[in-house]
Protein backbone atom coordinates (compact mmCIF):
# COMPACT_ATOMS: atom_id res chain seq x y z
CA UNK A 1 0.00 0.00 0.00
CA UNK A 2 1.36 3.44 -0.22
CA UNK A 3 2.68 3.12 -3.87
CA UNK A 4 2.57 6.17 -6.13
CA UNK A 5 -0.48 7.39 -7.82
CA UNK A 6 -1.96 9.79 -9.47
CA UNK A 7 -4.70 11.88 -10.71
CA UNK A 8 -6.09 14.68 -13.04
CA UNK A 9 -9.39 15.72 -13.85
CA UNK A 10 -10.36 19.51 -15.19
CA UNK A 11 -14.00 20.82 -14.97
CA UNK A 12 -15.85 24.45 -15.59
CA UNK A 13 -14.95 27.01 -13.41
CA UNK A 14 -18.31 27.23 -11.86
CA UNK A 15 -19.63 27.82 -8.44
CA UNK A 16 -21.15 24.42 -8.15
CA UNK A 17 -18.22 22.79 -9.17
CA UNK A 18 -16.21 23.68 -6.08
CA UNK A 19 -17.61 20.53 -4.07
CA UNK A 20 -16.97 18.15 -6.48
CA UNK A 21 -13.44 19.31 -6.42
CA UNK A 22 -12.89 18.82 -2.59
CA UNK A 23 -14.76 15.50 -2.61
CA UNK A 24 -12.74 14.25 -5.43
CA UNK A 25 -9.58 15.08 -3.65
CA UNK A 26 -10.86 13.37 -0.77
CA UNK A 27 -11.84 10.24 -2.08
CA UNK A 28 -8.68 9.95 -3.91
CA UNK A 29 -6.78 10.57 0.00
CA UNK A 30 -8.61 7.66 1.55
CA UNK A 31 -6.42 5.27 0.35
CA UNK A 32 -3.32 7.46 2.70
CA UNK A 33 -6.15 6.29 5.92
CA UNK A 34 -6.31 9.63 6.66
CA UNK A 35 -7.72 11.15 10.02
CA UNK A 36 -11.35 13.08 9.44
CA UNK A 37 -9.63 15.92 11.09
CA UNK A 38 -6.72 15.84 8.21
CA UNK A 39 -9.51 15.38 5.27
CA UNK A 40 -11.13 18.39 6.85
CA UNK A 41 -8.00 20.26 6.20
CA UNK A 42 -7.29 18.79 2.77
CA UNK A 43 -11.10 19.73 1.00
CA UNK A 44 -11.05 22.88 2.71
CA UNK A 45 -7.58 23.92 1.03
CA UNK A 46 -8.86 22.65 -2.32
CA UNK A 47 -12.10 24.55 -1.90
CA UNK A 48 -9.77 27.67 -1.24
CA UNK A 49 -7.65 27.07 -4.50
CA UNK A 50 -10.71 25.98 -6.22
CA UNK A 51 -12.90 29.51 -5.51
CA UNK A 52 -9.74 31.52 -6.05
CA UNK A 53 -10.02 29.58 -9.62
CA UNK A 54 -13.64 30.73 -10.36
CA UNK A 55 -13.83 33.88 -8.60
CA UNK A 56 -10.51 35.46 -9.54
CA UNK A 57 -8.48 33.42 -12.01
CA UNK A 58 -11.56 33.66 -14.29
CA UNK A 59 -13.63 36.36 -12.49
CA UNK A 60 -17.15 35.31 -13.83
CA UNK A 61 -15.92 33.94 -17.20
CA UNK A 62 -16.23 29.78 -17.98
CA UNK A 63 -12.60 28.30 -18.01
CA UNK A 64 -10.96 24.76 -17.47
CA UNK A 65 -9.95 24.14 -13.88
CA UNK A 66 -7.43 21.49 -13.72
CA UNK A 67 -7.42 19.48 -11.00
CA UNK A 68 -4.27 16.96 -10.01
CA UNK A 69 -3.34 14.89 -6.67
CA UNK A 70 -0.18 12.78 -6.37
CA UNK A 71 0.67 10.11 -3.60
CA UNK A 72 4.58 9.57 -3.64
CA UNK A 73 7.09 9.22 -0.87
CA UNK A 74 4.82 7.11 1.33
CA UNK A 75 2.60 9.57 2.47
CA UNK A 76 2.92 12.86 0.92
CA UNK A 77 -0.24 13.95 -0.99
CA UNK A 78 0.40 16.83 -3.66
CA UNK A 79 -2.44 18.56 -5.21
CA UNK A 80 -2.42 21.28 -7.57
CA UNK A 81 -5.29 23.47 -9.10
CA UNK A 82 -4.19 25.02 -12.10
CA UNK A 83 -6.51 27.62 -14.16
CA UNK A 84 -5.75 29.64 -17.31
CA UNK A 85 -7.18 32.63 -16.35
CA UNK A 86 -6.14 36.06 -15.80
CA UNK A 87 -2.99 35.53 -13.03
CA UNK A 88 -1.55 37.66 -10.49
CA UNK A 89 0.53 40.55 -10.72
CA UNK A 90 1.88 40.14 -7.12
CA UNK A 91 1.87 36.64 -5.68
CA UNK A 92 3.23 37.71 -2.22
CA UNK A 93 0.74 40.43 -1.73
CA UNK A 94 -2.24 38.10 -2.94
CA UNK A 95 -1.45 35.59 0.36
CA UNK A 96 -1.81 38.97 2.55
CA UNK A 97 -4.38 37.64 5.09
CA UNK A 98 -7.23 39.56 4.40
CA UNK A 99 -5.97 41.27 1.16
CA UNK A 100 -8.98 40.90 -1.55
CA UNK A 101 -9.60 42.65 -4.94
CA UNK A 102 -13.11 42.09 -3.84
CA UNK A 103 -14.07 43.46 -0.70
CA UNK A 104 -17.75 44.53 -2.61
CA UNK A 105 -18.09 40.60 -2.50
CA UNK A 106 -17.57 39.84 0.74
CA UNK A 107 -14.46 37.71 0.17
CA UNK A 108 -12.46 37.48 3.34
CA UNK A 109 -8.83 37.53 1.97
CA UNK A 110 -8.01 34.59 3.93
CA UNK A 111 -7.86 31.90 1.10
CA UNK A 112 -4.15 31.80 1.21
CA UNK A 113 -3.90 31.82 4.79
CA UNK A 114 -5.83 29.25 4.92
CA UNK A 115 -4.25 26.98 2.71
CA UNK A 116 -0.85 27.54 4.29
CA UNK A 117 -2.45 26.53 7.80
CA UNK A 118 -3.84 23.41 6.94
CA UNK A 119 -1.63 22.21 4.50
CA UNK A 120 2.52 21.73 5.20
CA UNK A 121 3.16 23.64 1.88
CA UNK A 122 2.30 25.78 -0.55
CA UNK A 123 3.71 27.31 -3.61
CA UNK A 124 1.78 29.57 -6.24
CA UNK A 125 2.51 29.96 -9.61
CA UNK A 126 1.20 33.12 -11.36
CA UNK A 127 1.60 34.82 -15.09
CA UNK A 128 -0.73 37.55 -15.45
CA UNK A 129 -2.75 36.69 -18.81
CA UNK A 130 -1.80 33.17 -19.04
CA UNK A 131 -3.40 31.80 -15.39
CA UNK A 132 -2.00 30.47 -11.81
CA UNK A 133 -1.10 27.08 -10.63
CA UNK A 134 -1.01 26.50 -6.65
CA UNK A 135 0.77 23.74 -5.76
CA UNK A 136 -0.16 22.23 -1.98
CA UNK A 137 1.08 19.11 -0.39
CA UNK A 138 0.55 17.61 3.27
CA UNK A 139 2.32 14.71 4.74
CA UNK A 140 -1.19 12.19 6.41
CA UNK A 141 -0.06 10.68 9.56
CA UNK A 142 -1.16 7.43 8.27
CA UNK A 143 -3.29 5.26 9.94
CA UNK A 144 -6.16 7.29 11.10
CA UNK A 145 -9.27 5.66 13.02
CA UNK A 146 -12.96 6.40 11.14
CA UNK B 1 -32.31 26.03 3.90
CA UNK B 2 -32.45 27.99 7.25
CA UNK B 3 -33.96 27.15 9.90
CA UNK B 4 -34.65 30.45 12.17
CA UNK B 5 -36.50 31.19 15.29
CA UNK B 6 -37.50 34.67 16.26
CA UNK B 7 -37.90 35.99 19.53
CA UNK B 8 -38.46 39.46 20.67
CA UNK B 9 -34.88 41.10 19.18
CA UNK B 10 -33.26 37.83 18.70
CA UNK B 11 -33.22 35.85 15.26
CA UNK B 12 -31.71 31.97 16.09
CA UNK B 13 -30.25 31.10 12.52
CA UNK B 14 -29.41 27.34 12.05
CA UNK B 15 -27.12 26.66 9.07
CA UNK B 16 -27.17 23.31 7.91
CA UNK B 17 -24.99 21.35 4.81
CA UNK B 18 -22.32 23.00 3.92
CA UNK B 19 -20.98 27.13 3.88
CA UNK B 20 -18.60 27.25 0.64
CA UNK B 21 -18.40 30.08 -2.14
CA UNK B 22 -21.35 28.62 -3.94
CA UNK B 23 -23.53 28.11 -0.62
CA UNK B 24 -22.48 31.40 0.15
CA UNK B 25 -24.57 33.80 -2.48
CA UNK B 26 -27.94 31.43 -1.62
CA UNK B 27 -27.46 31.53 2.44
CA UNK B 28 -26.44 35.49 2.34
CA UNK B 29 -29.36 36.52 0.12
CA UNK B 30 -31.88 34.61 2.85
CA UNK B 31 -30.07 35.97 6.04
CA UNK B 32 -30.50 39.40 4.38
CA UNK B 33 -33.94 38.65 3.93
CA UNK B 34 -35.07 38.15 7.92
CA UNK B 35 -32.62 40.50 9.05
CA UNK B 36 -34.45 43.40 7.11
CA UNK B 37 -36.65 43.68 9.80
CA UNK B 38 -34.73 46.22 11.65
CA UNK B 39 -36.13 45.02 15.11
CA UNK B 40 -33.41 42.32 15.13
CA UNK B 41 -30.53 43.11 17.31
CA UNK B 42 -29.33 39.88 18.09
CA UNK B 43 -28.11 37.17 15.52
CA UNK B 44 -27.12 33.54 16.74
CA UNK B 45 -25.87 31.66 14.21
CA UNK B 46 -26.05 27.60 14.96
CA UNK B 47 -23.73 25.83 13.28
CA UNK B 48 -24.93 22.02 14.73
CA UNK B 49 -25.62 21.31 11.53
CA UNK B 50 -22.69 22.43 9.02
CA UNK B 51 -20.26 20.10 7.78
CA UNK B 52 -18.44 22.10 6.35
CA UNK B 53 -16.78 25.54 5.68
CA UNK B 54 -14.44 27.42 4.02
CA UNK B 55 -12.92 30.94 4.33
CA UNK B 56 -16.40 32.18 1.90
CA UNK B 57 -18.12 31.64 5.68
CA UNK B 58 -16.14 34.21 6.95
CA UNK B 59 -17.32 36.75 4.63
CA UNK B 60 -20.47 35.58 4.91
CA UNK B 61 -19.76 36.05 8.96
CA UNK B 62 -18.05 38.85 9.34
CA UNK B 63 -20.95 40.73 6.40
CA UNK B 64 -24.09 40.09 9.00
CA UNK B 65 -21.61 41.14 12.05
CA UNK B 66 -21.20 44.67 10.27
CA UNK B 67 -24.96 44.71 9.54
CA UNK B 68 -26.08 44.29 13.67
CA UNK B 69 -23.14 46.32 14.78
CA UNK B 70 -24.38 49.59 12.28
CA UNK B 71 -27.89 48.76 14.49
CA UNK B 72 -26.32 48.28 17.67
CA UNK B 73 -26.48 45.11 17.91
CA UNK B 74 -24.46 41.68 17.64
CA UNK B 75 -23.86 38.47 16.47
CA UNK B 76 -22.77 35.15 18.04
CA UNK B 77 -22.10 31.49 16.95
CA UNK B 78 -22.82 28.56 19.10
CA UNK B 79 -21.90 24.60 18.22
CA UNK B 80 -19.50 24.94 16.09
CA UNK B 81 -17.56 21.72 15.38
CA UNK B 82 -13.72 21.73 15.66
CA UNK B 83 -12.60 22.56 12.02
CA UNK B 84 -14.76 25.20 12.13
CA UNK B 85 -13.89 26.51 15.05
CA UNK B 86 -10.14 26.47 13.56
CA UNK B 87 -11.27 28.76 10.78
CA UNK B 88 -12.95 30.75 13.55
CA UNK B 89 -10.30 31.45 15.74
CA UNK B 90 -7.29 31.60 12.63
CA UNK B 91 -9.22 34.77 10.72
CA UNK B 92 -9.77 36.28 13.75
CA UNK B 93 -13.09 36.16 14.13
CA UNK B 94 -13.08 35.51 17.55
CA UNK B 95 -12.09 38.82 18.41
CA UNK B 96 -15.47 40.39 17.14
CA UNK B 97 -17.74 37.24 17.28
CA UNK B 98 -19.05 35.80 20.61
CA UNK B 99 -18.84 32.07 20.91
CA UNK B 100 -21.90 31.28 23.17
CA UNK B 101 -21.35 27.79 25.48
CA UNK B 102 -23.87 25.60 26.02
CA UNK B 103 -24.90 27.31 29.77
CA UNK B 104 -25.25 30.66 27.67
CA UNK B 105 -27.23 29.44 25.36
CA UNK B 106 -29.41 27.84 27.96
CA UNK B 107 -29.87 31.53 29.19
CA UNK B 108 -30.85 32.73 26.12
Amino acid sequence: MNQHNEMQTSFLSIAENESFARVVVAAFAVQLRPTVSEIADIKTAVSEAVTNAIVHGYEGTVGQVILRAEIHDKNLLTIEVQDQGKGIADVPQAMEPFYTTHPEQERSGMGFAVMQTFMDDLYVESTPGTGTTVRMSKRIRSGGNW
Amino acid sequence: MLRSIRDGDKLLVGLDGELDHFCAQSIRRELDNQLADPGIRQLILDFSGLSFMDSSGIGVILGRYRILRDRGGSVSVIHMNEHVSRIFHMSGMSKVIRQLDKKQEARR
